[in-house]
Parts: C-alpha cells; sequence; structure tokens
C-alpha cells in the first residue's frame, strides 16, 4: 500500500497578510480556505475532507462550522497536531484518506496572529514540572542544537549565515516578503546575539497570516485547470529526548521521516530540483538538509556556504519566496508555506527571478515542536505531471 | 548576579511525588530499571526502554558534564542559560546553569547539583563543580 500518486494538490492559497490587527483568527481561516477553493476552481461545497491543527480556533467541529463547510457531504477530519509540520503531516494523511476512498477533495487551513498578539499556551505534557521552570523556547532549543552540531562537527556562525543570506536573495523579489533586503554574512555576524550561538539573523520573522490547500484525487484535479501537482512520497516522526538516553541534539527526526519520503516517491536527493526546508532558524535548515540526504551528517556547513541555496546559483535551490527567514512564519507555523512555495515552483509560477528552470521534482519538509527538546517532522515529495 | 528569580512550584503528581519529596532532603533522584538496568531521567513507573514496570528510585551523585548549553541574552526575568548535563549515571537531563559566569560555559564541563527554593519543592539546577 502505498500513497505514491493517489492525491494531488490542486488548489494553493498564502495569505498576503503579515500583520492581521483588524481581522479574527477564523477570519484569516476562511479568507485562505475561500483562496484555495478559488484557485483549485471548485467550490466549497464540494469539500468533503477538513484537516486543521492547532491554531484553529475551537479545533475542527468548530471550524467546520464557521467556515460553512457542507456537512452533508463532509466525511472525513483530523486535527492531528504537530506544531509547524502539522500541515505537511495532514498532507499525508489527505492522501491516505483520499487513497482508502474516505474523502475526494479535502481543505487543509493554517491562520493565526501571533504578531499582533499572545498565542494560547500549549497544553502541559507528562514532562513539565521536570523542564518547564528552565525556560526552553524556540530561541535557546535551537541554541542548544547549534551549539553541540559546532562542537560536534565545526559549523561556524559565518555558515549558517550563508543560509539567511540566500533567503534574502529570494526574498528581494516577493513583494509580499517583511524583510526584503539582501543581506550579508557579515551583516548576519554583526546582528545581535540573541541566545548563543544564534544571532537575531538566524531566527525566523514572527508573522500573521495562513495558507491553505485543496488535495484531492487524479481524477478530479484532471478535470480542474491548474497544472498538476502529485504527492508521490511522504513521511513522518517523531523524536525526544526518550528518558535521557544517547542524548544527540545534532539530528532530527527528519533522519526518519526523509528517507521514508524518497523510499516511498523512488527517488534519491538527488533527483530534486527545488527544496522548500522548513527556516525557524539558519540551524533547522542545515539540520534538515543533512538529515534528508542532501549532504553527510556533519558537512551541511559546507553545502550551505557561497550561496550553494540561492535560485540560479547554487546547487539546491531552496525557499524561494524568502521562507520563514525573510517572507513570513503564519502562527509561528512554516509547515503550510513551504509546501505552497514548492507547488509554486513545479507549477512554473514562482516569480521569473526565482524559478527553477524544469522544475518537476520538489521536496516540502518541516518540523514542529522544539528541535533541542522533542518535535516532530515531515516530508512530502512532489511531482508536477 | 542577582538569584531573586522565582521559579514555579512543581505541581507534583502520584508518579513523580518521591522524587520531589527526595528533592526537600536535598536528593536528587533518578529511576532505575531493574529489569533491564537502564537509568532514565524525567522519571516514570514504566520503563521507557524495555516497558518493566520494576523501576526503583535511585538517588543520583548529582554529578556530571554539560552535553550543551545556550545563554538566552534577554528575557523578562533577565538572561539565563539552559542546557543539558549528561549525569555519571548516564541520562542526561535538561536544566539551567546557576551561580556562575554564564558566558564561560563550556560543553563537557563538570557540573553539579544545587537546589533552588519554590513555594513548593525545590527545584534541581547545575553549577561548575
Amino acid at each position: 500500500m502505498t500513497i505514491k500518486g493517489k492525491a494531488y494538490i490542486a488548489g494553493i492559497y498564502e495569505h498576503p497578510t503579515r500583520h492581521a490587527p483588524d481581522k479574527s483568527t477564523a477570519q484569516l481561516h476562511a479568507e485562505v480556505a475561500k483562496g484555495a477553493i478559488e484557485d483549485a476552481g471548485i467550490s466549497k461545497d464540494d469539500v468533503d475532507g477538513y484537516f486543521c491543527a492547532g491554531d484553529a480556533p475551537g479545533g475542527a467541529w468548530p471550524m467546520v462550522d464557521y467556515l460553512g463547510l457542507n456537512t452533508k457531504k463532509l466525511r472525513h477530519v483530523d486535527s492531528t497536531e504537530t506544531g509547524g509540520c502539522s500541515y505537511i503531516i495532514h498532507l499525508g494523511h489527505a492522501a491516505e484518506a483520499i487513497a482508502a476512498g474516505k474523502c475526494s477533495i479535502a481543505l487543509i487551513t493554517l491562520a493565526g496572529k501571533p504578531r499582533t498578539g499572545v498565542m494560547p499556551p500549549r497544553a502541559a505534557g507528562a514532562e513539565a514540572d521536570f523542564e518547564s521552570a528552565y525556560g526552553a523556547t524556540t530561541h535557546n532549543a535551537y541554541g542548544m542544537c547549534a551549539m553541540r552540531h559546532m562542537h560536534d562537527y565545526g559549523t561556524t556562525s559565518e555558515q549558517l549565515a550563508w543560509i539567511k543570506v540566500a533567503a534574502s536573495h529570494h526574498a528581494q523579489y516577493n513583494p509580499h516578503a517583511m524583510l526584503k533586503d539582501v543581506v550579508t554574512v557579515e551583516d548576519v555576524l554583526n546582528s545581535p546575539m540573541i541566545s548563543d550561538p544564534l544571532h537575531r539573523m538566524d531566527c525566523c520573522v514572527v508573522s500573521d497570516g495562513g495558507g491553505a490547500l485543496i488535495v484531492t484525487t487524479p481524477e478530479i484535479a484532471k478535470s480542474l485547470k491548474k497544472p498538476l501537482v502529485k504527492l508521490i512520497g511522504h513521511g513522518e516522526a517523531m523524536k525526544g529526548p526518550r528518558g535521557g538516553k544517547d542524548l544527540d541534539l545534532t539530528y532530527s527526526a527528519g533522519i526518519w521521516s526523509g528517507p521514508r519520503a524518497f523510499e516511498e516517491a523512488g527517488i534519491t536527493p538527488k533527483d530534486i530540483k527545488y527544496a522548500s526546508i522548513y527556516d525557524s532558524f539558519t540551524i533547522t535548515v542545515l539540520m534538515q538538509l543533512e538529515d534528508l540526504g542532501f549532504c553527510k551528517k556533519g558537512e551541511g556547513g559546507k553545502f550551505v556556504a557561497d550561496g550553494n541555496l540561492i535560485s540560479g546559483v547554487g546547487k539546491l535551490p531552496f525557499n524561494t519566496d524568502g521562507g520563514g527567514l525573510c517572507s513570513n512564519h503564519p502562527v509561528n507555523r512554516g509547515g503550510m508555506t513551504k509546501i505552497i512555495e514548492a507547488v509554486r515552483q513545479l507549477r512554473g509560477e514562482a516569480h521569473p527571478k526565482v524559478q527553477v528552470k524544469n522544475c518537476d521534482l520538489a521536496i516540502a519538509h518541516g518540523t514542529g515542536g522544539l528541535l533541542g527538546v522533542r518535535h516532530a517532522a515531515s516530508t512530502a515529495i512532489l511531482e508536477r505531471v | 548576579m542577582s538569584e531573586a528569580k522565582k521559579y514555579p512550584a512543581p505541581v507534583t503528581n502520584p508518579e513523580t511525588a518521591a522524587f520531589w519529596d527526595a528533592a526537600k532532603q536535598g536528593k536528587f533522584m533518578i529511576k532505575r530499571c531493574t529489569a533491564c538496568g537502564e537509568a532514565h531521567y524525567f522519571p516514570r513507573s514504566i520503563c521507557p526502554f524495555c516497558y518493566s514496570d520494576k523501576t526503583v528510585w535511585e538517588e543520583a551523585s548529582g554529578e556530571g558534564t554539560i552535553y550543551t548549553w545556550s545563554l538566552m541574552r534577554k528575557s523578562p526575568t533577565g538572561p539565563y542559560a539552559i542546557g543539558y548535563v549528561t549525569l555519571k549515571e548516564g541520562p542526561s537531563v535538561q536544566t539551567n546553569f546557576v551561580d556562575c559566569d554564564l558566558e564561560k560555559l563550556k560543553i563537557g564541563q563538570k557540573v553539579k547539583v544545587v537546589f533552588k527554593p519554590t513555594d513548593g519543592a525545590p527545584l534541581p539546577f547545575f553549577t561548575p563543580a
């Protein structure tokens, strides 16, 4: 049993807003749902599967009602919550449901306003008494990974800075990007230290916004007008300190989700023309590239240096919308926009300055939670038909 | 450096109450599985490695080395250094480093446990040995 080729992404929409003090979170979900439905050229009454994560106010049933989905037709829901990679996991789960005949047109939404207001706290896990007092945040949890990666492999701040430099080269062409200025390695190194060894420019932006996808059967996708983009491989995985045994913060759950997706797709990292890689921090990208097999463990620093991630310059164009480091990071969750830019690349709809030539195979990969503590990862491999 | 920082009291629960009772006596406890011999942290009643329920409390030496760290330069309560310590007994534990120059921490450095008060049971932290 495989989901290879069983589901197509027929609709995408990224909210242009980066700051939405005058809108509600539910409203942003509705706006992105409407955008993806219109992009696909279907009616909202055709949707028979709905997927959302922890950012959806009240969860699945209030959202289904608020969005006015057709409850006579809706027959599959999934509110898997795995932080920023939830939507990549949803994509795989939608394909599974479609392959099993449980739905035929799935809507996935993400939206929220961390830039406008405070995000609701996550429910406490079993570890709370033993960890929460120590103040693990995204900054320092990823800082701990970077510190150990530098210690074990000699990775440098200069190498990490190249990831931000590449993202900024792409963001200059995105009119919606929060940070459009091209930056240099020196700019990154001279930005204030936030949590050692990560500088401010090693960190992604905080933005309001959202995005949505329509996932459907091959038959329905072919009846619509958009270029065909199919899911050919998918993987998901989780990792944590596991009782403190053999702690190793230099790799992520991507080391498992990646090979699962590549095996299902029947291709290797060398075949990938474009990569959307979750960039909550520069170190996130470096670790994921290693874990996915684009280079050997420990050689990520060399791999990303000297513009190797810049479209038209390097071997692996990444995050051509500017990514989380420069464009947006709606709800502090990067998975959705990673899929959307990968689909744009495969459709040939990316900005001409960053569009990858003959882009027929792309990867969208993300993590959720804290790499330095416990997290999930999900990998999707997409092909232009 | 002022140490006026107020830490939250552990909520505790039946599975972990013995850990916090021992902390009040200044003892740093880990759990060990008598079936597979592995120690783990934070404490669970079922061994996370072999799923045996034959886990027992063991007082740890409180000594270990820094696996990694990161100095959070700004926060509402001031700078703090978070990290993991690999205990002599094996498990790595998340913690903050205290009572030292936070900019001079090093991976591999020897550290020891020190308890800080809360409104409930005291919390374990680590400081250079």
